[in-house]
Parts: structure tokens; C-alpha cells; sequence
């Protein structure tokens, strides 16, 4: 049997397909775990590839869904877990791995059978590597980061739906307050065109200059790490980068961004990479399709107005 | 005599004194590490070894609390005496270093053996190492023990028999505590790391540090190749900005 897990619920969709795939080569199930309180999101999960469900309805905490995963592990025997990478999947899944004394591989980029042996790719030292693993024990588990593959929705499919009883144990983590970011939702993967910033502006009211190109070409605004966790000039979701977003957009534009590794391994998907940046020897000119050595206050205003 | 520290522990003024552990990798300076042509393996020779990003933030924050708190700070290091000398700069008691290669299971495992053996209340790890950028060992290590684990922290505080974080999720801060003893793991955003001063540098030559030999342990995952990737891009450079906005144009759509 195949285990997947998300919290989230476009994430659950998209591993859901990865799993149908695997499961239909390896000839297994795929049951999808739905732990929370929600309506009727497990047919979905049907429609999205699932075998069967089992749903717990529970409070959604990280040792809730440790304890849960781990009762079901021990009850199915599962060959394998894919779990949604938020920033919860990669807490439980290396404490699951833990429990059961196995592997695990977060932030999976790539999949594939050898031989019907599970192998796994993911980024390492700064993104500029990819590591190439296989798993030395059972259950294999894995994370794989939000928006990195598709879902496929079949509304003619079938499965079970098993209400669990399980009966989590107590958190031992006590939830006092939770502040929602205030800024409304921006889901960067999904842009097909991202207008970026960086450092090369010199204050926070001219990456005006960002945002009016963006929205001249319909894109969102993206920027490097030091503008929006070292100034804090962009809330987190305009990050883009290793610690940050992965996207893949068509046309992905870099605006006084130097084009450091880790800002480089968030855009590498990208078709299509423009810089602007006034060193002629800054990195992102090794890593663009097209770039343009000069001023940014001086390029950015006429290239948006010529748009236009 | 030993009756007296434990009952300022648990009564002194209301005051809590606290042992800490913090967890610290080694790496190479990700910069400096080049690429072997032929293989487009990744060549580590003659790159700099430093405190992992993140690990330094934790280092920082458990020396604030015991600036504040009292306590003592250990620092367990998967590394070389270089990397214990600059933690002790920083204002760590003792230094434990070992060294391994495994993996995220191998490397909890190791840490967690150590760990049985030193009284503590408080681990801290960064949430990742900046070159396996895995996000496991912490998660890992609480598990192992048997002890909460509070992620991704970007504010700490002690309370009493409690340690109150503020966690920086996706959509939200979440404000969690829980009972002493716990491992949190830190991100950037929780402080700004000192640089050591020369004294401070001089000073931690007369500081402990144990180096603590180790049988391999069981691996649960096996690296098959680590290879560079490679980026095709057309690097053409443009002289002006209509040709810019005519190949945006065309990219577009
Ligand atoms: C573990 C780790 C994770 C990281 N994760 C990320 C990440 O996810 N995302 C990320 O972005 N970074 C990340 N970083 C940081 C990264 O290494 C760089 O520090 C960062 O990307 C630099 O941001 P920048 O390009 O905006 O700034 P800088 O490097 O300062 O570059 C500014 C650029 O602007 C140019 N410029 C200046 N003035 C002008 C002008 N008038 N016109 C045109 N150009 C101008 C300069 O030539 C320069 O190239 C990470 C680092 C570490 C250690
Ligand atoms: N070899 C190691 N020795 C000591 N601590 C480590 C080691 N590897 C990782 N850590 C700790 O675990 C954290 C997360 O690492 P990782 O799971 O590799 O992303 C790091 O920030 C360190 O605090």
C-alpha cells in the first residue's frame, strides 16, 4: 500500500497523482489519510486518485498526525508515504522516519522506479546539486514541495471511504494564539510571469517600479531573500528562492538582483529568465536568457512605458 | 552542597536556570564548493568549513537565555575543533564535536546517543542545514528522546518550567508552548548572531572541548550520485531597451 498525507488540500490532490502513478506501475493501493475537521473532501480524494480513504476527524496538530500516520503504519504496513511539504509535512515526516527507524528524503523534485526499486532526487548544497537516493529501508518516506506536480481529477472513479476511530493522543504542544499574515494570498507558483526585485533598489517606495511593470505584463512581484527578510520591504510569499518559492513561470524577470545560488535555484525551472542589473559581472548574467547591463531606475521606467 | 543549585532551580525567585544544548553542523562554504568537469561532481578541496547559517542563530538565542537566565550552553558539533573554538567565542561552555557520514537517521541517532548522557532542558537546532537543507534533525531528534518539539521558532521565551515560541508557519504565526524538557528549531528571523570579540576569541582557548568517537550507524537513505545541475541558458546580452520590451513581448505569450 501506498500512504498519502497532506494538511493541504490542493497539496493532497497533487501527491495523490504522483501516487497513482507509482501505485498503478507497482501494482499497489494508494489510500489517502485525511486528518482535520472538514466536509466531504474525501471523495475528491476519490475523484484525485485514492484507493481508499481513511478519515479521522480530529483536531489538526503535528503530534496528532504523528500519532495518527503512526497507528495506521503499523495497522497497513505501507511500502511507501508521500506527504504534502509544508512546513507541517516536514516536521512529521522525519519523526515518523524516526519512530520506525527508516529514511526519509524532504522536498522530493523527482521521482522514478528502477528495477521496482523507489529512487528519489532532491537539491542539496544550495541548490546548485542534485543528490540521486534510494532507501535502504521501508516504509520509504518522502515530502514533496506544494505546486511541483499536477493533479488529475476522474470523477468516474471509485474507492472506499473508511471512517477511522482512532483516538489520537493528547498534544504535548499547547496552541496559544494564531495570527494570520495579513497580506492577501499570493500563490507565486502559480504566476506565469514574475516581475523580481532585489537589493538593487535603494528604497522600499521604488519597487513602485516592480509593481507597475508587473502589472503591465499581468505578472505578480517577486523578490530576492534580503528584500523581504533582511529589509522586510515584501511580505514572505513574494520571496523566491531555496528558502523561499520555487517557480516556474514562462518569463521570469530579475530586477538588481545579484543571481546568488539560492536566490538561482528558485527560478531554474523558469522558461524563459531576464536580468537587469548595472555590474556587468553580477552571477545572474551566467544565469539569464537576456539581460541588459545599465541603471535599473533608468531601464525599468522606459521598458514600462514602451509595454504599455 | 548539591542541594542548594537544585532548589534555586526550581524556586530561586522565580527564576529558571536552564542547560542547554545546541545542535551544530559543519559545513563547507557552499561559494567554495567547485565543480569536477568530467563527473560534474562536486569538488570540496580547498573550500572553508563554517558554522551552518541557521545553526549560528541558535547558538546566538541559547546565549541570550543564559545571559538572562543563567544555565549553562553545550554545543554538540558534527565537525572539527575549528567550528567548537568559534562556538565557544560566541559564548558556549563546552564543546562536544564528533564526526560521521550518514544520514538524517544516522545522524539523529549519533546525537541522540550523546544526548541520553548530558543533563539538559532545552536542545536547539537551526529547522535546516544550509547544504542538506533537510529540515529533519530536529523533528528527528525530539522523537529519539522522547521529548515536544517546537518548529521553526522566529521568537523564543522562557517561562518558569516552559519555553513560549512563536512559530513562523505558512499562513500564520502560531504562539505554542510547551513543558521543559523540549527542542526547538530556529529560522533566520530570530536574531542576529555577535561576532566574537578578540578577547571573547582568546578566551575560549581555555574551554573545554571532548571529542567523542563514534560507530557508524545504520543509514536509512544512500546517496546513488550528487551532481551538478546544469543551467542552459542563452545568456545573450542586449544593448537597448526596445529590443528588451520586443523579446518580453514575444516571450509573453
Ligand atoms: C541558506 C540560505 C538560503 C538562502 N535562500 C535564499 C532565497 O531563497 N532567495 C534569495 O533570493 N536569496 C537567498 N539567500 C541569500 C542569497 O545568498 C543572496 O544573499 C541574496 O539572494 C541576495 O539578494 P539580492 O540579489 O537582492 O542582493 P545583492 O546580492 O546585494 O544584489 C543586488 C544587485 O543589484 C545590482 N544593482 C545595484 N544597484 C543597481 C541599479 N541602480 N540598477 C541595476 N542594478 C543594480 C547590484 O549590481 C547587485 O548585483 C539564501 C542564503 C542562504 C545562506
Ligand atoms: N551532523 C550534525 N551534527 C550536529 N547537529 C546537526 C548535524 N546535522 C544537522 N544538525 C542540526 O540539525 C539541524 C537541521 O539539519 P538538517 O536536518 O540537515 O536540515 C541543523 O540546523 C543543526 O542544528
Amino acid at each position: 500500500m501506498i500512504f498519502t498525507f497532506s494538511e493541504d488540500y490542493e497539496t493532497a490532490l497533487e501527491i495523490l497523482a504522483k501516487g497513482r502513478e507509482i501505485a498503478d506501475s507497482l501494482r499497489l493501493e494508494l489510500a489517502a489519510i485525511s486528518i482535520g475537521k472538514h466536509d466531504d473532501i474525501e471523495d475528491t480524494y476519490i475523484f484525485c486518485g485514492a484507493d481508499k480513504v481513511y478519515s479521522i476527524d480530529s483536531e489538526l496538530h503535528a503530534d496528532i498526525v504523528v500519532d495518527c500516520l503512526c497507528s495506521l503504519i503499523n495497522q497497513y504496513k505501507p511500502e511507501l508515504l508521500l506527504i504534502g511539504g509544508t512546513r507541517l509535512g516536514k516536521e512529521v515526516a522525519p519523526r515518523i522516519a524516526q519512530k520506525f527507524g527508516v529514511g526519509c528524503a524532504t522536498d522530493c523534485v523527482d521521482f522514478s522506479l528502477e528495477k521496482g526499486e523507489f529512487i528519489v532526487k532532491r537539491f542539496v548544497l544550495g541548490g546548485r546539486f542534485i543528490a540521486t537516493q534510494r532507501f535502504l529501508r521501508k516504509p520509504q518516506i518522502v515530502t514533496v514541495p506544494p505546486r511541483r506536480f499536477g493533479k488529475k481529477l476522474d470523477t468516474a472513479r471509485t474507492g472506499k471511504i473508511i471512517k477511522t476511530t482512532l483516538k489520537p493522543a493528547q498534544s504535548r504542544v499547547q496552541v496559544l494564539e494564531k495570527k494570520d499574515k495579513t497580506s492577501q494570498m499570493l500563490r507565486i507558483e502559480e504566476a506565469d510571469i514574475i516581475v523580481s526585485g532585489g537589493r538593487g533598489f535603494k528604497k522600499k517606495e521604488d519597487l513602485k517600479l516592480v509593481e507597475s511593470l508587473a502589472k503591465v505584463l499581468g505578472g505578480a512581484v517577486g523578490c530576492s531573500r534580503s528584500v523581504a527578510a533582511d529589509l522586510k520591504w515584501l511580505p514572505e510569499e513574494h520571496w523566491v528562492g531555496l528558502s523561499g518559492h520555487k517557480v516556474k513561470p514562462k518569463l521570469y524577470i530579475a530586477i538588481g538582483i545579484s543571481g546568488q545560488v539560492q536566490h538561482i535555484a528558485g527560478i531554474r525551472d523558469s522558461k524563459t529568465i531576464i536580468a537587469i542589473n548595472n555590474d556587468p559581472n553580477a552571477p545572474i548574467f551566467k544565469s539569464c536568457d537576456y539581460g541588459i547591463v545599465g541603471d535599473l531606475y533608468e531601464i525599468v521606467p522606459k521598458l514600462t512605458e514602451i509595454l504599455q | 552542597m548539591f542541594i542548594v543549585p537544585f532548589v534555586v532551580r526550581l524556586f530561586g525567585c522565580g527564576e529558571v536556570i536552564v542547560d542547554i544544548i545546541v545542535c551544530i553542523k559543519q559545513i563547507y562554504d557552499l561559494g567554495q564548493i567547485t565543480v569536477d568537469t568530467a563527473t560534474k561532481h562536486p569538488i570540496t578541496e580547498g573550500a572553508a568549513r563554517k558554522i551552518s547559517d541557521f545553526d549560528k542563530n541558535a547558538l546566538e538565542e541559547a546565549v541570550r537565555i543564559k545571559e538572562k537566565h543563567g544555565g549553562n550552553v553545550f554545543a554538540l558539533i558534527g565537525g572539527t575543533k575549528e567550528a567548537a573554538k568559534e562556538a565557544l567565542a560566541m559564548g558556549t561552555d563546552e564543546a562536544f564535536i564528533y564526526s560521521a557520514d550518514t544520514d538524517s537517521l544516522g545522524t539523529a541517532t549519533i546525537l541522540a546517543g550523546i544526548i541520553h548522557k548530558i543533563k539538559y532542558d532545552l536542545i536547539l537546532c537551526g529547522e535546516a542545514s544550509i547544504d542538506e537543507f533537510s529540515f529533519q534533525i530536529g523533528p528527528r531528534l525530539a522523537e529519539a528522546l522522547g521529548i515536544p518539539v517546537l518548529t521553526y521558532a522566529r521568537k523564543m521565551e522562557l517561562k518558569d518550567t516552559e519555553i513560549i515560541v512563536e512559530r513562523n508557519l505558512e499562513n500564520r504565526y502560531e504562539v505554542a508552548k510547551a513543558r521543559l524538557p523540549a527542542l526547538v528549531t530556529v529560522t533566520k528571523e530570530i536574531n542576529e548572531p555577535r561576532i566574537p570579540t578578540l578577547l571573547q576569541i582568546l578566551g575560549a582557548s581555555k574551554k573545554r572541548i571532548t571529542e567523542i568517537s563514534l560507530e557508524k550507524p545504520e543509514a536509512g537513505v544512500e546517496n546513488l550520485s550528487i551532481t551538478a545541475i546544469e543551467m542552459k541558458r542563452k545568456e545573450v546580452i542586449l544593448n537597448d531597451i526596445e529590443e528588451l520590451a520586443k523579446i518580453i513581448m514575444s516571450e509573453k505569450s
